[in-house]
C-alpha cells in the first residue's frame, strides 16, 4: 500500500495505491493522520483510483479521516472508486455521511 | 453434496496472510469462471473471515487458521475458515451490523459483508475452543463468447 498526496489550494488530495486490508490499515491511518495534521487543509479528498481491493478495515480508515477533518470544520469526500471497493462502501452505508464518486 | 474439487491450507494468524489467503481462494475459484464482480465478493468475504481470526480469535497470540475451499455440484463454491481461538460469546450479537469488540480500528461490518456478499453463511463457535465460519456462493453460468 502506497500513500501519495498533493495539495491544491486548500484541498488535500490523498491517493491510496494497492490493497487496503487489516494488514495495511494501521500504517495507512497513521499516514493520513499525519498528512492532515501537517497540511491542515480545509477539505480533503481520498482518491481510490488505484485501490484495487478494500475490505471493512478500509471503512474504519475512512471514518477516522472523516472524524479528523470534521473536527477541523472541513469536509471529506471519496473519489474514483473502483468496483470492488464500491461494493464494500455501499454495504457499509457510509454514503449517508460521506459523499463518493465511482471511477469513470 | 458432492465435492468436485477441494483445497486445504493452514497458516499462522499473521496479518500478512490476509492477502495471501484471499489470493489463493481467488485462484481456486477461477476454475468456475466467475465474473470479476463475483470474484471481488468472494475475496472480500475471505478477507473478513480471516481478519476476524487474526483480530478476535487470537488477539494476544499467533494461532493457526484452517482454510478449506470446495467446489460442490452445481457450480457452488464453499469456503470454510476455522480457528482454535477464544471463540465468540454471543454469535447473534457479533453478526449485528456495527457491533464490534475491536474499538475504533474496526468497523463492525465484517459479518454483514460476509452475509450480503455470499449466498449462505453459518457460524459455529464455542468459547475457548474456536470458531468455524462456512460460506457458500453459487457461480452463475455464463454464455461463452465465441
Amino acid at each position: 500500500m502506497k500513500v501519495t498526496w498533493q495539495k491544491k489550494k486548500n484541498k488535500l488530495y490523498i491517493y491510496l495505491n494497492g490493497e487496503l486490508d487489516h494488514h495495511e490499515a494501521g500504517e495507512t491511518v497513521k499516514r493520513i493522520e499525519e498528512l492532515i495534521e501537517r497540511e491542515t487543509p480545509r477539505d480533503c479528498v481520498i482518491d481510490l483510483e488505484n485501490l484495487g481491493f478494500m475490505d471493512s478495515s478500509g471503512i474504519a480508515v475512512i471514518l477516522k479521516a472523516y472524524r479528523q477533518i470534521s473536527a477541523m470544520g472541513g469536509r471529506l469526500c471519496i473519489e474514483n472508486v473502483q468496483q470492488q471497493p464500491m461494493r464494500v462502501l455501499d454495504a457499509s452505508g457510509i454514503e449517508r455521511i460521506i459523499g463518493f464518486t465511482a471511477l469513470k | 453434496m458432492k465435492e468436485k474439487n477441494v483445497l486445504k491450507m493452514e497458516f499462522p494468524s499473521l496479518s500478512a496472510n490476509e492477502g495471501l489467503s484471499r489470493g489463493v481462494v481467488s485462484v481456486f475459484a477461477s476454475q468456475l469462471d466467475p465474473t470479476l464482480s463475483e470474484l471481488g465478493d468472494i475475496k472480500t468475504a475471505v478477507s473478513e473471515a480471516v481478519t476476524n481470526c487474526i483480530v478476535h480469535a487470537y488477539p494476544d497470540c499467533i494461532g493457526m487458521i484452517y482454510l478449506r475451499c470446495r467446489i460442490l455440484e452445481g457450480d457452488e463454491l464453499e469456503i470454510t475458515v476455522k480457528d482454535k481461538g477464544r471463540g465468540i460469546k454471543d454469535v447473534k450479537k457479533a453478526r449485528e451490523p456495527l457491533f464490534t469488540t475491536g474499538g475504533s480500528d474496526r468497523s463492525g461490518m465484517g459479518f454483514t459483508i460476509m452475509e450480503s456478499f455470499m449466498d449462505y453463511i453459518r457460524v459455529r463457535s464455542k468459547e475457548n475452543v474456536g470458531t468455524t465460519v462456512t460460506m457458500r456462493r453459487k457461480i452463475e453460468k455464463r454464455a461463452s463468447v465465441k
